[in-house]
């Protein structure tokens, strides 16, 4: 119960950052600010990773393994293309 | 060991704060996006030292297939295909979050309230997002319609379903039964379906950023079933940030969020405003050209159509060749221009447009007296007058880019259609409007050919 209080406590928290942290941004940074924080939402691989680096428990640890590539591949694409776009971006200095 | 991955969460959080808010501004977002990468390299890694970890080997294995996978989507695609990837990624993490609430289901440990509750919100809220987005992703990759999917009682439909989803949630939380479970899982991706068919291609920025926050929120919930920290942090904060934005995409439309969920926007029968009277004139590219080589200031307005023509090089070029000529030229953004926010900004970007004439709406709309020629590529009811004059229309009260206000306007479009709203835009039959039809890629290289003709 302990924890759950602290979690939810840490939840909250993180709630009032997220709406304080993006109040202006301009709007030729929608896109990478969209897909570059939908690579942040990968970070359930970490819950993958545990679930699938369990010695035992068959069915559970496929899960874990299918929800790894599905979590990878949101974190490695979604970095990827953020990066590339602001790339581009940032050639219109010169 | 405990204690030292709790550690190197917190320095992973740090590194998700800190990126997003350097993904917010222009000078620091690239290095904004590597510092986000790094905070999640370092927990995938340190998530490897809790003792539960033994097997390595599939891991891994799960890791470097993932991370070919995605590498080769993210290198390989165009940047027209851009807003269906986003999409589709969105939808993997989602789809991960519901199978690791599976999975700790399936592992049997969890059998308190608390647990339980966790696990059903990050099956319900993953498994909408994953349907959710890959329906927009068919819909934005064209292998689907983009208008409205709307049948008989659909909203009936939709709230039974809900209704069914919350009872059995409550039935899964008091009993854990494994049919309740299965049976959410299979309800849920249903949803997401369901609830995405009845939204138009226009409305797909606000839908895109809902589901981004989604996606995250669902990740926050898998984190409160493994009672892990770093997941609730970074998967909270991707959930409110993606609302902010999803809150901006509304305004930029002047509906509410209820609306684009269930509106069923641009389906045929809807309210469509009053009629307007008079003809549209076209004008050849020849005479265009004439008008554009006096003009002094000259405003692009792109829309959803120079995405689907791939008219931006040219584009590009057309207005190099107009600065050269002595003109001051812009080009003037809406918020939700294409198909996600910010999808014009991108394809412009991306070919080589220089970022000081990439201009918001309001800053435009102030000068817009002063310009000699509006040129409007493929955009529609962003650039309706009726948002502003005709109260009867749907679109009343939208913020438009005012080319109306323009001295000439040249409004480039494939055929005579409506846009997307299926209204009749009330700007094509104005006086100081003419109409070029046909392929705006086609019209622009025309235009380029006769500049340097």
């Amino acid at each position: 119960m302990e924890t759950l209080i602290l979690l939810l406590f840490v939840f909250v928290l993180a709630a009032f950052l997220g709406f304080e942290l993006i109040q202006k941004v301009p709007s030729q940074l929608h896109t990478p600010l969209m897909s570059g924080s939908n690579a942040i939402s990968g970070i359930t691989v970490v819950g993958a990773i545990i679930a699938c680096g369990v010695a035992e428990g068959e069915f559970g640890k496929w899960l874990g393994f299918a929800s790894i590539i599905l979590a990878t591949i949101n974190v490695v694409g979604g970095y990827l293309v953020t990066d590339r776009m602001l790339g581009m971006f940032k050639k219109k200095g010169k | 060991m405990e204690k030292l991955i709790d550690f190197a969460y917190i320095v992973s959080s740090i590194l998700f704060i800190f990126g997003i808010k350097m993904l917010g501004k222009a000078e620091t977002a690239r290095k904004g996006n590597l510092l986000s990468a790094v905070g999640m390299l370092l927990a995938m890694v340190a998530t490897l030292f809790y003792k539960e970890v033994v097997d390595y080997k599939m891991i891994l294995a799960g890791v470097a297939i993932g991370a070919v996978i995605g590498w080769i989507w993210a290198v390989r695609v165009q940047m027209t295909g851009m807003p269906e990837l986003v999409a589709l990624f969105n939808g993997f993490g989602g789809l991960a979050s519901v199978l690791v609430g599976w999975a700790e289901f399936e592992f049997g440990k969890s059998t308190d309230p608390v647990t339980q509750t966790a696990i059903y919100l990050a099956i319900l809220i993953g498994g909408v997002t994953f349907t959710g987005s890959f329906i927009a992703y068919l819909k934005l990759a064209g292998k689907m319609s983009g208008r409205p999917t709307l049948f008989p009682a659909q909203k009936a439909v939709n709230a039974i379903l809900f209704l069914a989803l919350l009872v059995l949630g409550v039935l899964y939380v008091m009993n854990g039964s494994a049919w309740a479970l299965y049976a959410i899982i299979a309800l849920s991706l249903a949803l997401g379906v369901l609830g995405v068919l009845p939204i138009g291609g226009g409305d797909m920025p606000v839908i895109i950023a809902f589901l981004n926050s989604f996606s995250g929120l669902a990740g926050a919930a898998a984190g409160f079933v493994i009672l892990n920290k770093v997941l609730i942090v970074a998967g909270c904060l991707v959930g409110t940030s993606g609302i902010i934005l999803t809150i901006i995409m509304c305004k930029a439309m002047n509906r509410t969020f209820g609306n684009v969920l269930f509106g069923g926007f641009g389906a045929a029968g809807g309210a469509t405003g009053k009629a307007v009277e008079g003809e549209m004139k076209g004008v050849s590219v020849e005479d265009a050209f004439y008008a554009l080589e006096a003009a002094q200031n000259v405003v692009f307005v792109p829309g959803y159509g120079m995405a689907v023509a791939q008219a931006q090089h040219a584009v590009k070029e057309l207005g190099a060749l107009l600065e050269k000529n002595g003109a001051e030229v812009r080009f003037a953004i809406h918020p939700v221009a294409g198909r996600m926010p910010g999808h014009m900004n991108v394809l412009l970007a991306e070919a080589d447009v220089p970022y000081e004439q990439l201009c918001e709406m309001d800053a435009v709309n102030a000068t817009m007296g002063q310009v000699d020629v509006a040129i409007v590529i493929g955009a529609n009811d962003v650039v309706n007058p009726a948002a502003g004059d005709d109260p009867s229309s749907p679109i009343y009260g939208m913020p438009i880019i005012n080319v109306h206000e323009a001295r000439t306007v040249f409004a480039l479009k494939r055929g005579k259609g409506s846009g997307f709203s299926g209204l009749e835009n009330a700007l094509f039959f104005r006086e100081n409007c003419r109409m070029i039809y046909g392929d705006a890629k086609e019209t622009i290289t025309g235009l380029v050919a006769q500049f340097k003709g």
